[in-house]
């Protein structure tokens, strides 16, 4: 019995003649696009050229980032979290004191290399930078300000396949900012020594918003489960691998406004540890 | 109703130039129908490719003021009023006429993808849970409309990757096998040596014009570049592939395609 298999004439793929090249269609044009294409690159080197220039004059200046004792308040600003050298102000919010004793400068310098580090591989930020900065390519659908191009495959951006790594000390500077939110409940020298201040909402806001930042992250979501390949026999890491896909769709938001938010700390505990503003205290 | 004017792109290998059609408005039409009617009116000769009308086959891909969409799934009130609608074909393929391109590099790109590669049958037939089902159904809904493709500017700016990057409809593809559960084959090596996954900036563009949303760059290249760093970039993974003396396969074994 002849199968309709057998008795098809069957094609050889692999010697069927294609020629590929050949003159693109449309007009010569970078791009015919004309809505504003331009606005977000520009609102996104807007933003990240701030944060930059604001974050390197904090990481310098190297004074008002802690509020305490004589304050009745235990604020730190999450640049200058933890206190590792002996130019720091030991503080009860900050652990790990006077570490690096041959670090004569702004400690801040140390820290900032790898919540920056980390900002830098992310996924997202990589996004908007190459696009805002690199215009490799400005927008879509626009052309591209390269005459050749290899993406990340060659170095240096092949190195930022290190992000999983950063994504693990940010886990860690994480906990470290978490203390220090717990910490800034203490109100030294006043009534039973615990208070809820806007300095202690801004230290919590600011550290849940950098862990939802760190759990949204696609490394995170690969290291939770996405790396498998039969979620049915990883039961535990599948539901890690569900509880994590929603934050991950919503990492841009968040990798901006915790962006933000750790600017803002670092003023508010700056204005506060300099005496501009009084830290109100709310019960 | 107004008129429309339709700048419309005609030309062939030898070059071309925009001709303007002014047609007079339909409620709720989309742009094919207007192509439609300028080729039942003023221009019987010119060439759009087209089928289904649905938005399902990803015949009528082109670019509707610079930027990629179905001709038929984008509505002529959607686009701004008062304003000439600019009509190319696909920047990143050779075009063959007007609105019609050649598309090959998509084919010949899919012959490279290793065939899935399952285990060896089990007595009671192949068996798979719900919950891996789910995972690859997103990728399956893709249409091959190649708009992604057209939007990627790894091959749309620059002609010479073309022949070492397969862009991101098989990058779908190559996720989808890398995480069937009865799938054998390892395929990190292959996309980052041939295929040139890293050659990918994950500026998101192919998603953003995916008509069936698919999060291309989320849900496939992005895993796919974790995989690669299991496989490549993470010394504490080669620990402990040496530790549990797990191997992983090189491009050209992966590249073999299942009898």
């Amino acid at each position: 019995m002849t199968t309709v298999e057998n008795s098809a004439t069957r094609v050889d793929n692999s010697k069927t003649p294609v020629v590929l090249g050949g003159t693109r269609g449309g007009p010569d044009q970078p791009t015919l696009r004309t809505d504003r294409w331009w606005l977000a690159p520009v609102i996104t080197v807007a933003i990240l050229s701030s944060f930059v220039v604001y974050a390197t004059w904090a990481a310098f200046v190297n004074k008002d980032y802690y509020a305490g004792a004589s304050m009745h308040r235990d604020l730190i600003s999450p640049f200058y979290s933890p206190c590792l050298t002996q130019g720091c102000i030991t503080s009860g919010a900050s652990i790990g004191g006077h570490v690096l004793s041959w670090w004569t400068i702004s400690p801040a310098l140390l820290i900032l290399i790898f919540p920056l580090g980390f900002r830098m591989t992310c996924y997202y930020y990589r996004r908007a930078y190459y696009r805002s900065f690199w215009w490799a390519p400005p927008a879509c659908s626009v052309s591209d300000a390269h005459k050749s191009y290899s993406g990340e495959s060659k170095f240096p951006l092949i190195m930022q396949n290190v992000h999983r790594y950063f994504f693990y000390f940010g886990l860690i500077f994480n906990v470290l900012l978490t203390y220090d939110a717990i910490m800034a409940f203490r109100e030294p020298g006043r009534g039973l020594g615990w208070g809820v201040s806007v300095g202690t909402l801004v230290l919590i806001v600011n550290a849940v918003l950098l862990w939802c930042y760190s759990l949204s992250c696609h490394a995170c979501r690969h290291l939770c489960g996405g790396q498998v390949r039969s979620f049915s026999k990883h039961p535990i890491r599948a539901k890690l691998w569900k509880f994590v896909t929603p934050l991950n769709a919503k990492h841009m938001q968040f990798a901006w406004v915790s962006l933000f938010f750790v600017a803002f700390t670092d003023i508010y505990v700056r204005l506060v540890a300099s005496g501009t503003i009084t830290d109100f205290r709310l019960f | 109703m107004s008129d429309i004017t339709m700048r419309v792109w005609r030309g062939d290998q030898n070059g071309g130039a925009f001709e303007n059609y002014v047609m007079p408005k339909v409620e709720g039409e989309v742009i094919l129908d207007v192509i439609h009617r300028i080729q039942a009116t003023t221009a019987p000769d010119l060439a759009v490719r087209w089928n289904c009308k649905a938005g399902k086959c990803g015949s009528c891909s082109a670019e509707i003021n610079g930027k990629p969409r179905l001709l038929c799934m984008t509505r002529v009130d959607q686009l701004p009023e008062g304003e000439p609608v600019t009509v190319t074909p696909m920047r990143t393929f050779p075009v063959i006429r007007d609105l019609a391109t050649d598309v090959s590099f998509n084919f010949e790109m899919a012959r490279k993808v290793p065939a899935f590669n399952p285990i060896p049958k089990p007595e009671e037939g192949y068996r798979m849970q719900q919950i891996d089902v789910e995972r690859g159904q997103e990728f399956r809904k893709c249409i091959e409309c190649f708009m992604c493709q057209d939007v990627c500017h790894v091959i749309r700016d620059h002609e010479e990757n073309k022949p070492k990057y397969a862009g991101p409809r098989f990058f779908i593809r190559y996720a989808e096998l890398e995480m069937h559960p009865l799938d054998t084959n390892d395929r990190r090596e292959l996309v980052r040596e041939k295929m040139g996954l890293g050659m990918c900036n994950i500026t998101k563009c192919c998603t953003e014009v995916c008509p069936e949303h698919i999060k291309i760059t989320d849900n496939a290249i992005i895993p796919l570049k974790e995989r690669v760093v299991d496989a490549d970039f993470d010394p504490v993974a080669w620990l402990g592939r040496k530790i549990l003396r797990r191997t992983k396969r090189t491009s050209e074994e992966a590249a073999v395609q299942p009898d």
